[in-house]
């Protein structure tokens, strides 16, 4: 091999990284559900203030169902702050946040719930059926639910602030 | 206060690496032995600073500190003692520190070994470390801060994932991280040699016994691997071509090509070029497994451990990369071969096809784990590869690689003739036909374990024939039967231990030729008292038992087993309820035999203990596996001790 036909051996490697660079732009917390694009199951739970809250009751708004547990480090703890800065942001728009606990203790998910001072209903899924409806396989997962009831997006793993914005901006926008 | 003095001491560990890297190459082209030697201080300081901070990350976990949040994390007031340390390695900021440590470690055995020994590539090595240490200590300061503050401190812990509460997480991490770091020497060496421009047989001389070290131990951190898989895991496999996986094998792969093409370099200065390459191959894929399992670029069950690290390991492996194999085209007129090619029949060509297969294997490993990727990049469609694919195209691969592992060490070297081939291989050929014809009559209807075990008989009879040889010939001087014997493995303990290497290979095809071939099992649901029957054994369900352990919740099912010859047994195979896991971990129980293991995992059952779904596996041979691991790891270590001079 003579002159510059050498060099190519280093720069065969560029494809394979250029390849391997793709791969940040794929996100693998986008997870296929096949519950998307159906109508969300309805429940009633009795939040920890002893509110009930009820999902069938806030038909025509966007409501966002976030699946969350104290001992859940450190995603859970990233997206609180997130969750309760849009509850207050959009509230007046005709967002709903919802949180839904699941495995924990009442003591743990009180002390949750105090420490990052959230103001959006929270409710302990005592005996995990809406979880299970939901397919939940671990937490946090978070579902956003449209104004005629349908589950539109599911996102795996905290929710950051422009997750939160685009999708409910977009379902805001669409007709009830 | 801790933690911060722990990021402290990375963050001046890495100033004193950077500093090293540079004085040392600085020390080196201007002739300067006094920057060499501040550069090998820097380099004990290194060494010094990682080791305070991973003991400071140990104590941090021993005393709950959750305000650390890689603590709070992995462990919770829960955790028992043991697993609180091996914690410190479970997940990623912990695992780079401990990564760290052993880079600095061996950095240190470096300067010690080398520093008079190889004056000219020695300040190169040290540059290149530090480099590589440069780099890890950034990952540990910017990127995977392992003593990074939570707010607010939880009252308790996450705790480690339960998978990793066993024994082999202490010695399957620790055996494969010193393989991974392990080859960091001879890519020093390799980049040392490709820099001065010395590119003889000298860095390889040099790192030979680093080179087989590393090899060792990745080794073992990949049977370990495959152990843990076995009886944790609870579905009864013991390798799945998981990307993570196939992350160490791919360096395994390309080393155990280098440690035989190095055989040619040395006895007939060919492969110069490929022998380079193949340094630089395994060390980057070392690193490429690391930004696999940490960037969440693959879909894997690690997909979850994302972040700036991903970005990180791919730019230090664009940097590896592109400058080794930019130093390999800018000394390419050096690196022509002296040697040729006699003859296809030779040694040198058997050898040749080895190495062919083995990087075959590598690529089509590589191929499988990122073709995920290439088809949404040019095709937008997510695909998944699996088992199948990378069954078929490496079982004929490994097969024509077993059949190697019987020609290349008798076949004469250049040209071989008719008499040696006839003299070498008639008998082995015919007794692994024999066994073939044995098999088939024996009732083996799998012509592939029918091709394994002949093939397997062939290369056995070479080796023993080989063996028999020696010992004849030393006999003959008057020496008696065990010294003769003794003395071959000591003194050409290299050739040997290679063999008794190939002889745990052997042992190992046995063994997944027969848990592939003639493996059973049957999922079953019983009533209590109601009793299943597999392969002669009688499994019957007696009920179930719950106990409350330090960190989890546990659901006992007891069985009865009885088969011909053994009395009634009990087995006990659980189900743990950890609080943080949102699904069960299987608890198995199993007994181990030569010639089958009964493998027992408890599935579904009923609140009142009346009724158990549960699966028997009869999984045939796999301790061979095991064994044919001791024997291969055994003989690694043979050809690692030092060269005895030679009597004859």
């Amino acid at each position: 091999m003579m002159g510059w036909l050498r060099w190519l051996i280093p720069l065969s490697a560029v494809p394979i990284l250029v390849l391997l660079a793709y791969g940040f732009r794929l996100n693998p917390r986008e997870v296929p559900s096949p519950l998307v694009g159906r109508p969300a199951a309805p429940f009633t739970l009795r939040d920890f203030s002893g509110e009930p809250f009820s999902l069938g009751a806030q038909r025509g708004k966007v409501v966002v169902v976030n699946f969350w547990a104290s001992w859940c480090y450190p995603a859970c703890y990233e997206e609180a702050p997130v969750l309760e800065r849009g509850w207050r942001a959009w509230r007046d728009r005709g967002v709903v946040v919802v949180g839904v606990d699941i495995q924990d203790t009442a003591e743990k998910a009180q002390k949750f719930i105090a420490d990052f001072g959230l103001t959006f209903p929270n409710a302990p899924d005592v005996a995990g059926k809406v979880s299970i409806e939901y397919g939940v396989y671990g937490v946090p997962e978070t579902f956003f639910i449209d104004r005629r009831g349908r589950i539109r997006a599911k996102h795996v793993g905290a929710v950051t602030e422009d997750v939160f914005r685009t999708w409910v901006e977009q379902l805001l926008a669409e007709p009830a | 206060m801790t933690p911060e003095v722990g990021q402290g001491a990375l963050v001046v560990a890495l100033a004193l690496a950077v500093y090293g890297a540079a004085g040392a190459a600085v020390g080196a082209r201007r002739g300067r032995t006094a920057l060499v030697e501040s550069a090998q201080h820097a380099a004990l300081g290194v060494f010094g600073l990682i080791t305070f901070a991973f003991a400071l990350l140990v104590y941090a976990f021993l005393a709950f500190d959750f305000s650390v949040r890689y603590v709070a994390q992995n462990t919770n007031l829960g955790t028992p003692f043991y697993y609180r340390i091996t914690a410190v390695w479970g997940a990623l900021e912990g695992s780079i520190v401990l990564w760290g440590w052993m880079l600095a470690l061996f950095t240190l055995i470096v300067i010690l070994r080398h520093r008079e020994r190889a004056r000219e590539l020695y300040p190169w090595v040290l540059t290149v470390m530090l480099g590589v240490m440069a780099f890890f200590l950034s990952v540990m300061t910017i990127a995977a801060p392992p003593f990074e503050r939570l707010t607010p401190v939880p009252a308790d812990g996450r705790g480690l994932n339960p998978l990793l509460e066993d024994t082999g997480m202490i010695t399957h991490p620790i055996a494969l991280y010193l393989g991974f770091t392990g080859f960091t020497v001879p890519f020093a060496f390799a980049v040392a040699a490709l820099v001065t421009g010395r590119v003889g047989d000298a860095w390889i001389a040099l790192t030979r016994r680093w080179t087989i070290t590393a090899w060792y131990f990745l080794s073992l951190g990949l049977l370990i691997g495959g152990w843990w898989s076995y009886h944790v895991l609870g579905w009864g496999g013991y390798w799945a071509w998981d990307p993570v996986e196939n992350a160490a094998f791919m360096p395994w792969l390309t080393a155990t090509a280098f440690l035989h093409s190095v055989m040619i370099q040395e006895r007939r200065r060919m492969l110069k070029l490929w022998n380079l390459a193949l340094v630089i191959l395994t060390f980057s894929l070392t690193l490429f497994g690391t930004f696999l399992t940490r960037s969440g670029v693959i879909a894997s069950v690690h997909a979850f451990t994302q972040g700036a690290i991903g970005a990180f390991f791919l730019a230090f492996l664009g940097l590896v990369v592109l400058v080794a194999l930019g130093l390999l085209a800018w000394r390419w007129e050096t690196l022509r071969s002296e040697g040729e090619l006699d003859s296809v029949v030779s040694r040198e060509s058997a050898f040749l096809l080895n190495n062919v297969f083995l990087v075959a294997a590598a690529f089509t490993v590589f191929f499988g784990t990122v073709f995920p990727l290439l088809s949404e990049a040019l095709r937008g469609v997510k695909v998944s590869v699996g088992a199948p694919f990378f069954n078929q195209v490496n079982v004929p691969l490994f097969l024509s690689l077993i059949f190697l592992m019987g020609v290349g060490p008798l076949i004469a070297w250049r040209r071989a003739s008719l008499e040696n081939l006839r003299r070498n291989f008639l008998g082995p050929i015919a007794l692994g036909g024999a066994g073939a014809a044995f098999f088939a009559l024996l009732g083996v209807r799998s012509a592939l374990a029918v091709l394994t075990l002949a093939l397997t008989l062939f290369v056995g009879a070479t080796i023993a024939l080989d063996f028999f040889r020696a010992t004849r010939a030393r006999l003959r001087t008057g020496e008696r039967l065990l010294p003769a014997m003794g003395g071959l493995l000591a003194r050409h303990n290299r050739r040997y231990g290679g063999f008794v290497v190939h002889l745990g290979i052997l042992v190992i095809a046995v063994g997944v030729t027969g848990s592939q071939a003639w493996s059973v099992h049957t999922e079953t649901t019983l009533q209590r008292g109601e009793a299943a029957e597999l392969a002669g054994y009688r499994v019957r369900f007696d009920g179930l038992a719950a106990a409350e352990e330090s960190n989890h919740f546990k659901v006992v099912g007891t069985f009865t087993i009885t088969n011909g010859r053994l009395g009634p047994a009990v087995m006990q195979p659980s189900k743990k309820f950890y609080p943080q896991e949102t699904s069960p971990i299987a608890g198995v129980d199993y007994w181990i035999g030569l010639k089958e293991d009964l493998y027992l995992v408890l599935g579904d059952f009923t609140r009142d203990g009346g009724q158990a779904t549960v699966k028997v596996q009869v999984n045939r041979l796999v301790t061979w596996i095991w064994i044919g691991g001791v024997v291969l790891t055994l003989g690694a270590l043979l050809a690692i001790l030092p060269e005895r001079r030679k009597t004859t």
